[in-house]
């Protein structure tokens, strides 16, 4: 399978950068797309060029590390998947297949594909945590938690950071990130009281980062991996309401 | 060399209450001055680093990737055992560690694997209580599922995503305590070497990947948590920056490395399917408390699964096992399945895997059950493979997986060089030969949260009598010098092949003869063509770039320098070992019917082998079974 890259290069965060082609023989369909940019950057090596700098780790679509934009979209073609899930039996010969880094003012280019993300990681250091020392824990069903409790709460605890939902979103908004931390930890009673506190916390960081807006237009749940529904947007916008009224 | 494992004495039971009663206390004030490294944000890093913090220690924490939340460990999936015998099906502590003793073909020590398990029902309260949201009964009580080589169901789950709830928790009280100002994280940092002062681990010098800038670290005591290593066969389970480099460094400065060979190779992987493959995807060992395990009874059958019937499929492991049928643990279940795929009866396009078919299971339990018990890896698997594994089996396939061996530690969870630590995956202690399914996440929680935070005391408090060493000290020059010298040399070597190159011919060897079945011949030869490919990648090497700057290709370049001399001492482990037990199978050593022989007379030690430039010594940990009797492991 014989296909042309047109992969974003940049040299650090301060250089403009740009685009750049190169045709790459030698796939199959079987490859995964990160397998495929592997392939390109031995053949990169061997003629004495740079590799192109890209991030991954687990390569089986649960650390959140890698995400590009292929072809305008975030992680890929299709929806709700990484971009370590995508594989070269989603294009075709002779494709032409544009990649770029995440776009967003709070998502630095570090080099060529990668981005800086720990604004991410900021926005967790303000809140998206139980206050609950090491050897303070009581008996594990002294608490009940019903299942659809539980449920809800896994459903949005199960977002990776990878942040497809900011590179996807037109206000370049982390409010899908954000609600899932928060709407996990306070669905459970061990994170309720401090329930009021994380979401003030946690929202007012995510402006200091200088993520946008959301717009509800529901971009990002399209994108999201684990499919990390818009309505959490919506009841974390309810618990700061609530928090603002009663906090 | 001698070697002391400092185990309490005293009844089984009472070791550790014991230890810590004995141990010595550092008053908050004096915790505010001592420092201490953590390299590695995973579960046991996290854990540590997070609990360190809390109780007063000033914390730096290292991580190779952008953030400590994508550690290895959130790949987990099945879940974490526990003794907390919620299911009232006759668990107890001393079940769960004679299960674990056993699992590991009584290669491990009585002592730390009974404090595993002691300590596995509070680690279960203490994630509950960080927020995990487990999975629940209607009636708000917490759910268990069963793992392999246990008759009890002992595992505790969230969804198939274990692993990443657990990290998260871990990532969650990490982040707190740098909000605290106790906890300096330093993500996109790899730590190339240890710094050695007067005998004692003193510090580090570690590469930002963000700019290539080599720097220092000076600390009272350094704590290794940096998981496996099985991407030294390159074709693994593990995430592709996984490396064996922070404790090979760490063995060539002195600390014993033990039981290197023991390595798990997975039942339940996604088959390679092209050379060019990074990566083998696990799929969780769950799947096998309702997924049968089959292969067609006739060789080379090409019809495709859902046309043989019944009476012509060979469910081996319930042929083999019947007690435990398929949920046999690990080691057995992958070498039976090597057997059936060598023996001619593999399925798929290369004829490298087997049938797990979930068919019985959504007849006996409805879809809608097993949607809710596994959707979320038929999603995966869906994902990667293309094919709906509710309407036809999945295909898998042996895959390396988990390393049982590492760095040699003391009941304190210390190596032998004073002040250097090593925790979860990275430390030989409590898994023997064999690991039983479930119990990773829990070692290396409970040495992060439970273990080390009340054993380091016992060394720091004598560290707070000597004087500090800062990053000035001639020691850190020297291994400055030396970092650059070798990352100097990778890139003037300026040959013909790429680090990739290398790294398929390393795991080529490895996999051939030092993975799931080995003989003397095959190690001895295996040898000698490690040491052509490290020559040949020394004298042919290419790597691109400089090391100023991200240089991709360098990190992985110097990752793999340390694979291909730690396949070395692996084989020479293997090769010294002259029994079969566990993980590890020499061919020489089994019964007519194929089941591993153990040589307990001379065999039950651990193996801790010294690095001495020239080669590899072996030293000796005898294993002394005061408690249990080892017997013939049978899961028949």
């Amino acid at each position: 399978m014989k296909v042309t890259f047109r992969i974003w290069r940049q040299n650090d965060t301060d250089d403009k950068g740009g685009f750049k082609e190169y045709e790459t023989d030698g796939l199959n369909e079987d490859m995964s797309f990160l397998e495929a940019l592997d392939h390109l950057n031995e053949e990169l090596v061997l003629k004495g060029e740079e590799v192109i700098a890209f991030e991954y780790d687990c390569r089986e679509g649960i650390c959140g590390q890698c995400g590009v934009f292929i072809d305008g979209r975030a992680h890929g073609p299709h929806a709700n998947m990484t971009t370590c899930q995508l594989h070269m039996r989603s294009f075709n010969e002779g494709d032409v297949i544009t990649v770029e880094p995440w776009r967003a003012t709070s998502f630095p280019v570090l080099k060529d594909l990668m981005v800086d993300r720990s604004a991410m990681d900021r926005i967790i250091e303000q809140g998206g945590f139980i206050s609950a020392k090491t050897g303070t824990a009581p008996e594990a069903n002294a608490i009940l938690v019903g299942k659809e409790v539980a449920d809800k709460a896994m459903d949005a605890a199960a977002c990776i950071g990878c942040g497809a939902c900011v590179a996807t979103c037109k206000n370049a908004s982390a409010a899908l990130f954000t609600s899932a931390k928060i709407n996990h930890l306070n669905a459970l009673p061990q994170g309720e009281p401090e329930a009021y506190r994380r979401v003030l916390g946690m929202t007012e960081q995510m402006t200091m980062e200088g993520f946008g807006n959301c717009s509800l237009t529901g971009a990002c749940e399209v994108e999201c991996p684990e499919g990390i529904s818009i309505s959490n947007i919506a009841e974390m916008n309810s618990w700061y309401l609530k928090a603002k009224l009663f906090g | 060399m001698q070697i002391d494992a400092k185990i309490p004495e005293g009844k089984l039971e009472e070791k550790w209450r014991t230890y810590q009663v004995k141990s010595q206390l550092i008053n908050p004030a004096n915790k505010k001055k001592l420092n201490v490294i953590v390299v590695g944000s995973g579960l046991a890093g996290a854990g540590a680093a997070a609990t360190l913090a809390e109780l007063g220690y000033d914390v730096q924490c290292f991580c190779y990737q952008d953030s400590a939340r994508r550690a290895h460990s959130v790949a987990a999936q099945g879940g974490i055992n526990a003794a907390k015998n919620y299911q009232h099906d006759g668990d107890s502590v001393w079940r769960m560690f004679y299960d674990t003793l056993k699992g590991g073909d009584f290669r491990s020590r009585e002592a730390n694997t009974y404090r595993l398990a002691e300590l596995s029902a509070p680690l279960i309260d203490h994630f509950t209580q960080q927020g995990v949201p487990f999975a629940r009964e209607y009636g708000g009580v917490l759910v268990n599922r069963s793992f392999g080589g246990v008759q009890v169901q002992r595992t505790f789950y969230a969804r198939g995503q274990t692993g990443q709830q657990l990290l998260l928790a871990a990532y969650s009280q990490l982040y707190k305590m740098i909000r605290a100002g106790k906890v300096t994280m330093r993500p996109r940092t790899e730590m190339l070497d240890l710094v050695v002062v007067d005998g004692k681990a003193k510090g580090i010098v570690a590469r930002n990947l963000a700019n290539g800038e080599i720097q220092r670290y000076a600390a009272d005591a350094v704590v290794l948590a940096t998981g496996g290593y099985s991407r030294v066969f390159r074709l693994s389970t593990l995430a592709i920056g996984c490396n064996g480099s922070a404790i090979w460094k760490a063995h060539k400065r002195g600390a014993l490395f033990a039981a290197p060979s023991f390595t798990q190779i997975h039942p339940t992987a996604l088959p390679q399917s092209s050379e060019a493959q990074s990566k083998l995807t696990l799929m969780s060992e769950s799947l096998r408390n309702d997924g049968r395990i089959w292969v067609p009874k006739d060789k080379g059958d090409q019809r495709k699964a859902n046309d043989i019937p019944e009476e012509e499929r060979d469910y081996y492991l319930e042929r083999r096992y019947p007690s435990f049928g398929n949920l046999a643990p690990r080691d057995i279940a992958s070498r039976a399945a090597k057997e059936r795929i060598d023996a001619g009866h593999g399925v798929g396009r290369l004829k490298n895997a087997v049938y797990l078919d979930f068919k019985h299971a959504i007849e006996r339990l409805g879809l809608e059950t097993i949607q809710d018990r596994y959707g979320n890896l038929f999603n995966m698997y869906k994902k990667i493979t293309g094919v709906d594994a509710y309407k036809e089996p999945m295909q898998i396939s042996p895959a390396a997986h988990f390393s049982m061996g590492g760095l040699w530690v003391d009941y304190e969870l210390m190596t032998t060089i004073p002040g250097l630590y090593a925790v979860g995956e990275c430390n030989f202690s409590d898994h023997g030969a064999n690991r039983l399914g479930a119990n990773s996440l829990l070692q290396a929680s409970v040495d992060g949260y439970f273990i080390l935070p009340n054993t380091i005391n016992n060394y720091l408090a004598s560290e707070l009598k000597s004087e500090a060493v800062n990053t000035d000290h001639a020691a850190f020059a020297e291994v400055e010098n030396e970092v650059k010298g070798h990352i100097e040399r990778l890139l003037s070597v300026n040959g013909s092949k790429t680090v990739d190159h290398f790294h398929r011919e390393l795991g080529k060897v490895m996999w051939q003869e030092c993975a799931m079945s080995r003989n003397k011949a095959g190690l001895e030869k295996a040898i000698s063509r490690i040491e052509e490919i490290k020559a040949d990648f020394w004298n042919d090497g290419k790597v691109t770039g400089k090391s100023d700057g991200i240089n991709t290709e360098l990190e992985k370049a110097l990752r793999l320098a340390d694979f291909i001399e730690l396949g070395l001492l692996m084989c020479t482990d293997a090769l010294e070992r002259e029994e079969s037990c566990g993980a590890h199978f020499r061919e020489e050593y089994q019964t007519e019917d194929g089941e591993a022989v153990r040589v307990d007379d001379s065999y039950s030690y651990v193996s801790a082998w010294e690095y001495t430039g020239a080669g590899f010594k072996l030293h000796k940990e005898t294993l002394k079974f005061e408690f249990v009797k080892p017997t013939v492991r049978s899961y028949k």
